[in-house]
């Protein structure tokens, strides 16, 4: 490992971090907006049992269960960048 | 800096104590909800056991407030920095939930349909934003308020300013909206006058905020979560078991859609409805509550689930709960933690819309008038139900009511009923024909979201007063005693003002939350942003970039909503469209040539191009799509043509981005 204030280590733990940052953007973004955009043709699927049409479902609970998931996975994720360049707080 | 950096085995004490209190507080209230049903079968009249449902959790929040009132600067601020991110989640969760959230949601899913969800998704997903962009860095900096790193970060004293009016205008808005629902709630509840009921409601929420800041607005904040999460879900689901057999609401209601839906056909069929089509779509149409984008355009709705989600992300009020965790890495656990405490909340209000359109599809609309159930009269009395165009007070002035219409048919059709979604929540209860208790328990949840919120918001706008103002701009020597003292008087006022103005019903909250929201994400959003994420933001492209953001969004909405004649006459705006007929929502021509209404300036609410013009056919809730992409843009060119800013900054952005080590900002204690 190099040095943790060493400009190399900087930027690679910065690097990493941006890339997890972009890609949960990226899954925020498809399921704030992309998948509501599809809300008629995945309407015309209804859930099994529950009887909700699914495009529907997803704006309802669907992607709110996805926000709340990607958050504790995030801050998961997160903390194991910040670990690997030394960069977590010791507690 | 003499932070209390207390050793592993005594913060896990610490944490320990706090469930062992919480969960004794929970079974208390618990107990007292059965106490009072004890209570309603022995015979103790309604209104009594209301006032002991409110006055006694009130009294809770107010000992709680008084226990942990605190003299030290950083417990006053941030709360000492030591709440554990399970508990600062809880504390969010009631921050983040208002009266709007609480008793306006469920109604507008109701009246709205899909269209409603929205706000839903809106009002969630920003806490992504918080989480991977914002939140954990600022916890880092250690600022004790947003303006604190815009000063910072650009360049001193100008920048707070600027952050200070984006902060105290957004919070206003937003905090009068709070009071507003607190005595609306306590008006019905309590049967006290409207304006009396603003100033109680004031009392307790000062109880709590200035004598202990943001320690005692913390720990009421949790006491007031538990009280509105189980106050939000009794009701439904005990509705869901009654109907369904299963005691959760989130899966049974699909089932209630289906019928619905089903219900509606029927209604179209049997001529006890018009449907609202391409060909016309006036008010009064019966919109499907599965069929997207009838009432918000595909642009308004996105734009609204857009201004909501990155308002979140820039709403001072929330990004200060994140200063007050022990550390970034329990910054990070705490958004998610507060994220799924508000989504218990969210995913079950459109379960309630769904329960009470099915109750009012089958056993109000298509009914014969003498057959109506008697529930919704208690709500006709209070003006929020009207039948056939009147009040439903009983059963004689509705048949009176529906008499004086050429050809009814003496069956109650989808155009003669009209309800405030306000009582959606609030007349579940009633609908499920549970006992009054619940009806009351109701009431003290919709009391604790209203107030919890208004506490967050008035801290919010007393600490930038007090810390920003006066002690960085006016008085830097300022010794401890006078700051808080300052911090106390002002939070009064403050108070004061935005309850006068509560009293005056300035009317729909939805819509003075939505503007809070866009103006927060176009004042603050692209500085915070960029301030952590791009070294190369100089001082002033983020004035720039503030001022053009902000600017535009703030003219666009008062434009809009007060100056519609020059905003048509002046600035090329025009009538917004119905989003299924695509025709203008009103005649502007016909309008403006009426001379009652082109001298209406400022436009009244009763103006019908109030809010009905713009530009793009975009509501003026969503002024922050046009303020934020242009505060984005502006600060990336002026930056491009000012001088990078100093090595200095540019290291202390980068012990910003790693959680180890000192806050960068030390304040003196």
């Amino acid at each position: 490992m190099a040095q943790p204030d060493s400009p190399a280590n900087q930027e690679a733990h910065w690097k990493k971090t941006t890339n997890l940052m972009l890609t949960h953007l990226g899954i925020w973004f498809f399921f704030g907006y992309i998948v509501h955009m599809f809300v008629k043709p995945l309407n015309t699927i209804i859930i099994p049992i529950l009887g909700f049409p699914l495009g529907f479902y997803m704006a309802a609970q669907g992607s709110l269960i996805v926000f709340v998931a990607q958050l504790f996975i995030f801050a998961k994720q997160q903390n194991k960048i910040d670990r690997e360049f030394g960069y977590a707080e010791e507690d | 800096m003499a932070t209390q950096t207390a050793p592993a085995t005594s913060a896990d004490a610490f944490y320990k104590q706090l469930g062992r209190m919480y969960g004794t507080y929970t079974g208390g209230f618990i107990s007292f909800i059965v106490l009072l049903a004890i209570l309603e079968q022995l015979g103790t009249p309604n209104r009594v056991l209301g006032y002991l449902f409110v006055f006694f959790t009130l009294a809770v929040y107010a000992i709680i407030g008084v226990m942990t009132r605190t003299a030290q600067i950083s417990e006053y601020y941030v709360a000492g920095r030591r709440v554990p991110a399970f508990y600062n989640g809880m504390a969010t969760g009631a921050d983040w939930m208002s009266a709007a959230s609480f008793v306006g949601m469920a109604g507008s899913l109701f009246l709205l349909g899909y269209d409603g969800l929205a706000w839903v998704l809106g009002w969630t997903g920003g806490f992504v934003l918080v989480s991977i962009l914002v939140g954990p860095y600022l916890r880092k900096f250690g600022a004790y308020t947003v303006p604190d790193f815009m000063s910072f970060r650009y360049g001193g004293n100008f920048a707070r300013f600027l952050a200070v009016i984006v902060l105290v205008c957004c919070s206003f808005t937003y905090v009068t909206a709070q009071i507003y629902g607190t005595g609306i709630i306590a008006s019905r509840f309590l049967g006290m006058q409207f304006e009396i009921a603003v100033f109680v409601g004031l009392v307790g929420i000062l109880l709590c905020a200035m004598l202990g800041g943001m320690r005692a607005v913390t720990w009421t904040q949790i006491a007031q979560y538990i009280v509105l999460i189980i106050a939000y879900l009794v009701p439904i689901v005990i509705l869901s078991t009654q109907h369904y057999g299963i005691p959760i609401p989130e899966l049974t209601y699909g089932r209630a859609i289906a019928e619905i839906t089903a219900r509606e056909q029927q209604l179209v069929k049997d001529g006890l409805a018009v449907l609202c089509t391409q060909q016309a779509c006036p008010p009064g149409t019966l919109r499907p509550h599965l069929q997207p984008f009838m009432n918000y355009t595909p642009l308004n709705f996105f734009g609204i689930i857009f201004c909501m989600m990155v308002g979140t992300a820039s709403l001072p009020h929330i990004l200060m709960r994140y200063f007050t965790t022990p550390s970034v890495k329990e910054a990070r656990d705490s958004v998610a933690w507060s994220l799924l405490f508000i989504f218990l909340l969210y995913f079950s209000a459109p379960a309630y819309a769904a329960f009470s359109k099915l109750e009012v599809y089958t056993n109000i609309i298509g009914r014969d008038l003498n057959t109506i159930r008697p529930w919704l009269f208690q709500w006709g009395e209070l003006g929020l139900i009207q039948i056939c165009g009147k009040n439903a007070v009983n059963l004689q002035a509705v048949l009176d009511a529906c008499k004086g219409i050429a050809n009814h048919p003496g069956v109650l059709r989808f155009q003669d009923f009209v309800i405030n979604t306000d009582v959606i929540v609030l007349s579940t209860p009633e609908i499920a024909g549970l006992p009054y208790v619940i009806s009351g328990l109701v009431a003290a949840g919709g009391l604790a979201a209203a107030l919890s919120t208004a506490d967050g918001l008035l801290l919010a706008i007393a600490n930038a007063l007090s810390h920003d103002v006066y002690y960085k701009m006016i008085d830097p020597n300022a010794p401890t005693i006078r700051r808080l003292t300052v911090a106390r008087v002002l939070l009064f006022f403050v108070a004061v003002a935005s309850a006068a103005l509560a009293a005056t019903k300035p009317s729909d909250i939805l819509a003075m939350v939505g503007w809070a929201f866009s103006l927060a994400m176009a004042g603050n959003f692209p500085a915070l942003v960029l301030g952590i994420w791009w070294k190369r933001t100089t001082t002033q492209a983020a004035i720039a970039g503030m001022m053009a953001g902000w600017g535009i969004c703030l003219f666009y909405l008062i434009t809009s909503r007060y100056f519609p004649q020059a905003g048509i006459n002046y600035f090329g705006m025009s009538s917004l469209l119905n989003p299924e007929t695509r025709q203008p929502l009103v005649n502007v021509a016909q309008i403006l040539a009426d001379p009652k209404w082109a001298a209406d300036v400022p436009a009244s609410a009763a103006n019908p191009l109030a809010n009905r013009v713009g530009w793009f056919d975009l509501n003026n809730i969503n002024c922050g799509l046009l303020g934020m992409p242009l505060g984005f843009l502006v600060m990336i060119v002026v930056s491009h043509f000012t001088p990078e800013p100093s090595k200095e900054m540019q290291a202390l952005v980068d012990e910003i981005r790693k959680p180890r080590g000192k806050t960068v900002l030390e304040e003196k204690t």
